[in-house]
């Protein structure tokens, strides 16, 4: 049915989305302390330094405590909030569920500025439980959405069969709704996790000075300093995502997760 | 129809009441009393109602940079839309295998960090590497040059941002589409670019509004790409609350710019999501 | 037994009676069919045995014990959805056995009542499969095993064979209704297919906008049908409109047709249905005019429609006795002795 024009620009457009990205990687592999592309003495080297240079393992080590913490927050604020919005309805269950995916919707600035004058409020300004608390919030909209994808995706009947088998609520939610929704609240930390590693004004503005994450190294080397480890970052960060979105892909349905409602199973 | 108890029980609904109260709602509270308090030179800020931060706002140069922000983000939600129409449409189009690659090529490029993107179109129109080193390889200009920091370098990396959420937003109502109708119509004898005129496109009126309100939210938010990639000149809102809360230590200022953005996020996304809502009416 | 009582049950939405005023007293171990077009309430009457709706008012009874307000969940009813609401996380001896498992019955005992439920639908040996390695006709096996799994009080199933093809379909319903027997559960099985309430019902319950039009044994139902709407639901019936002058004559087109001690009158002397099944419609000498507008050979009979005064009337023969008329002809027709029902109109 798509004509060949058609697919001949997706083709293109990907090949203009990868572009930078193989730059990047061309930059990474460069031998010498320079950015240049084509590289010159094409290397490992840089990959090496990344987990060796103190100034960026630290880095390393905060962005990846902070995203494991803070998406299982988001998860864990998310997965009653997604069964109270379904099981529930109602104002109240409507009221939270905005909030929930208020955070993702706003410029960022303006919530990293309010987490900024929160925490100077409570006094836990630059503190790295304020970058994962403020994180775990920022983040809650994804479990939120693909949990909530996955409810909406529970045959009612099955809820009522379990009833009629004599389940009380509780058991149902436990050995029917839980086990049906697993896969989607494992996505939504994975998809929480990757954004948590890649965020940078929140966590700049909540703790940039005490708490270096990866991006503010990155922005930070931007100005005072390139390194192909910068590259190296990013090829690891782009690679990571591929792999988090890919393995989604091939045990889910990845169409269906972000909105597709007739993909048939081929 | 409903039994005769709801499927969860209420006090679940307890834990994220609570934290997204304190976590978010009153840090927003307390970001709009700072707007008002009195700055502090050297310490933070003191409470208090001073309008400062609000007149301040009201000046030619903050007028100009508010300007500048909606054109920047207009200009970016145009452009990042119009190129993911007819991306999404194809892509809906493709088999699944292929359609969830694809979908796993966009992920991965939206959750690149502003900063990994900024530092990557940097990369890619400087002296050193990626294109102005090719053109000068092919002849085509005299030497080597840096396409950045410039409008195009800003708008580029905009761009690249942007084109992958929109077409995540445009995503689920184009899949949704009954590719009958389309098919219809070329059995009447419409060609596939006039189909997508008449058809899809009329079809697609209100999901299109609401992807560029989104976008342009979206794009209003960056706070990174004019400051990697633009010059001072460029410097949305975003960057300027990012630069008093931060560098100037004007956190009422900061405030007040920040309430003013969320002012106008908050009705365009309002004006999304109601537009969003009618589609749902009628489907 | 487990008898079953209805006390004038009703069940609103907004407005529309879904269920109305129904009263029904049914005979345990029996196996019933409710029956009737889409919409007429049936499905809504069975979530209400089930406990997933609640009554606007009335009452429900199994055994002698007022249902009404005790929760689904501890109703010990066994259910079979429309959808069969198989659980796609659990294999299929998971399945069968959840009842057992929510009951906290110990493992062993659930693997063996799992084992012993599938071998009793054929599926011996199946226990480890999941769902989705399943066909069709094996998953309806494991939904009926599974609504069977607490021996239940009630056995509920809501169009539970409408996912299947034809063929199937048959031999499921043969194959149900052995299991019925078998267990002597009573059985209440929700469908709009007539055909397959004739197969397998005790009772045949026929509803229709929320009430309950008739309820009898199978041929009871078929062959004295209590008003028009049994009579045209229930198989075919050509509907005649006609007079019944006095108990014993009736007056169609003009023509006086004297009734038989065997036929049935339900109506007052005045205006009144004549229904007559087509395998009673004979082609006579003399007797209502009627044009042949088409003949259908379906193999096993022969089925002439005819018109008489611009009413559509269907004729059934066996191929021995096909009549030998062409389209268009015009032949007389006589309906068979104690195959005339007469109708309120």
């Amino acid at each position: 049915m798509t004509s060949r024009l058609g697919r001949a620009y997706v083709a293109l457009v990907l090949i203009l989305l990868a572009l930078p990205i193989l730059v990047v990687t061309g930059v990474s592999l460069n031998g010498g302390q320079a950015l240049r592309f084509p590289p010159q003495d094409p290397s490992f080297r840089w990959y090496g330094e990344l987990f060796r240079a103190a100034d960026w393992l630290g880095p390393l080590k905060n962005s990846l405590v902070i995203a494991a913490v803070a998406s299982l927050i988001s998860v864990a604020v998310a997965l009653p909030l997604a069964l109270h919005a379904w099981g529930r309805g109602g104002w109240l269950s409507r009221v939270l569920y905005t909030l929930g995916v208020a955070p993702f919707m706003l410029p960022p600035v303006i919530t990293a500025l309010g987490f900024l004058v929160f925490w100077v409020a409570l006094g836990m300004y630059g503190q790295m439980a304020a970058t994962i608390l403020s994180h775990g919030i920022f983040l809650v909209t994804l479990p939120l959405v693909t949990i909530s994808l996955g409810l909406r995706a529970i045959d009612p009947a099955l809820l009522e069969a379990a009833r009629t088998m004599g389940a009380t609520r509780g058991q149902v939610l436990r050995t029917v709704v839980l086990p049906l929704v697993l896969p989607y609240v494992v996505s939504g930390y994975a998809f929480a996790f990757v954004l948590s590693l890649n965020e940078y004004i929140i966590a700049y503005m909540v703790a940039g000075f005490t708490v270096e994450t990866l991006p503010i190294k990155i922005f930070n080397s931007l100005r005072y300093g390139y390194t192909p480890i910068m590259g190296v970052v990013s090829v690891l960060f782009v690679l990571l995502a591929v792999l988090v979105y890919g393995t989604i892909g091939v045990f889910g349905n990845l169409p269906r997760l972000m909105g597709a409602d007739r993909v048939e199973d081929r | 129809m409903k039994g005769r108890e709801a499927t969860t029980p209420g006090w679940l609904g307890i834990l994220p009441g609570t934290a997204l109260v304190v976590l978010f709602l009153i840090p927003f509270g307390i970001m709009l009393a700072v707007s008002v308090a009195q700055r502090e030179t050297g310490g933070f800020y003191q409470w208090g109602f001073d309008l400062s931060g609000y007149q301040r706002f009201l000046s030619a140069f903050f007028g100009g940079v508010l300007l500048t922000s909606v054109g920047i983000a207009a200009g970016t939600a145009a452009i990042a839309v119009a190129l993911a129409l007819p991306f999404t449409v194809i892509l809906a189009g493709l088999s699944r295998r292929t359609q969830t690659a694809i979908l796993v090529v966009l992920l991965s490029v939206l959750s690149l960090s502003e900063v990994i993107v900024g530092f990557s179109v940097s990369t890619l129109l400087s002296q050193t590497a990626g294109v102005g080193n090719i053109l000068a390889w092919l002849g085509l200009t005299a030497e080597a040059r840096a396409y950045t920091p410039s409008l195009f370098a800003l708008m580029t990396g905009l761009t690249y941002l942007s084109f992958p959420y929109a077409v995540l937003v445009l995503y689920p109502p184009v899949a949704r589409l009954d590719p009958e109708l389309a098919q219809a119509a070329r059995t009447m004898g419409a060609s596939p670019l006039r189909t997508f005129f008449s058809v899809t496109m009329p079809l697609l009126r209100a999901p299109l509004l609401g992807a560029l309100i989104l976008v342009f939210v979206f794009a209003l938010g960056s706070y990174l790409l004019p400051q990697v990639l633009g010059r001072p000149e460029h410097w949305t809102l975003s960057v300027h609350i990012t630069d008093q809360a931060i560098y100037q230590s004007n956190l009422p200022f900061a405030a007040a710019m920040a309430a003013f953005l969320l002012l106008v996020a908050l009705a365009m996304v309002g004006v999304a999501l109601l537009l969003a809502r009618e589609k749902g009416d009628r489907a | 037994m487990n008898d079953l009582s209805l006390r004038g049950v009703t069940k609103r939405f907004g407005a529309t009676a879904a269920v109305d005023d129904v009263t029904l007293d049914i005979p345990g171990g029996k196996f019933i069919c409710l029956l009737g077009p889409s919409g007429c309430g049936k499905t809504t009457l069975l979530r209400l045995l089930a406990g997933l709706e609640e009554p606007t008012s009335g009452q429900i009874l199994v055994g002698g014990r007022d249902q009404t307000h005790v929760p689904t969940h501890r109703r010990d009813f066994g259910m079979v959805f429309q959808s069969l609401a198989l659980f796609p996380h659990l294999s299929v001896g998971e399945n069968v056995a959840y009842p057992l498992a929510i009951r906290g019955t110990p493992r062993a005992q659930r693997r063996a009542r799992a084992e012993e439920l599938l071998s009793l639908v054929q599926l011996s040996g199946m226990a480890d499969r999941r769902i989705h390695q399943l066909s069709g006709g094996q998953r309806q096996r494991v939904a009926i095993a599974r609504g069977l799994a607490i021996d239940p009080k009630l056995f509920l199933l809501d169009e539970p064979l409408s996912a299947l093809d034809a063929n199937l379909r048959e031999h499921m319903q043969i194959e149900l209704r052995q299991i019925q027997t078998r267990l002597g559960v009573t059985t209440l099985v929700v469908t709009h297919d007539q055909k397959e309430a004739l197969t397998m019902a005790d009772i045949v319950i026929v509803m229709d906008r929320g009430r309950v039009q008739q309820m009898g044994a199978p041929m009871e139902v078929y062959r004295d049908p209590a008003n028009a709407f049994v009579a045209g639901f229930i198989g075919t019936s050509n509907l005649l409109p006609c007079r019944l002058l006095d108990p014993a004559t009736l007056e169609v087109s003009g023509q006086r047709l004297p009734l038989a001690g065997q036929d049935r009158v339900k109506a007052a002397p005045g205006p009144a249905i004549l229904s007559v099944r087509p395998e009673d419609v004979r082609l006579g000498p003399e007797g209502l005019p009627a044009r042949v507008t088409f003949i259908r050979d379906l193999g096993e009979s022969v089925q002439l429609v005819l018109d008489h005064a611009g009413q559509e009337v269907t004729a059934l023969f066996s191929p021995r006795e096909r009549p030998e008329v062409g389209i268009g002809e015009t032949v007389a027709l006589t309906f068979a002795p104690g195959g005339r029902v007469v109708l309120a109109p």
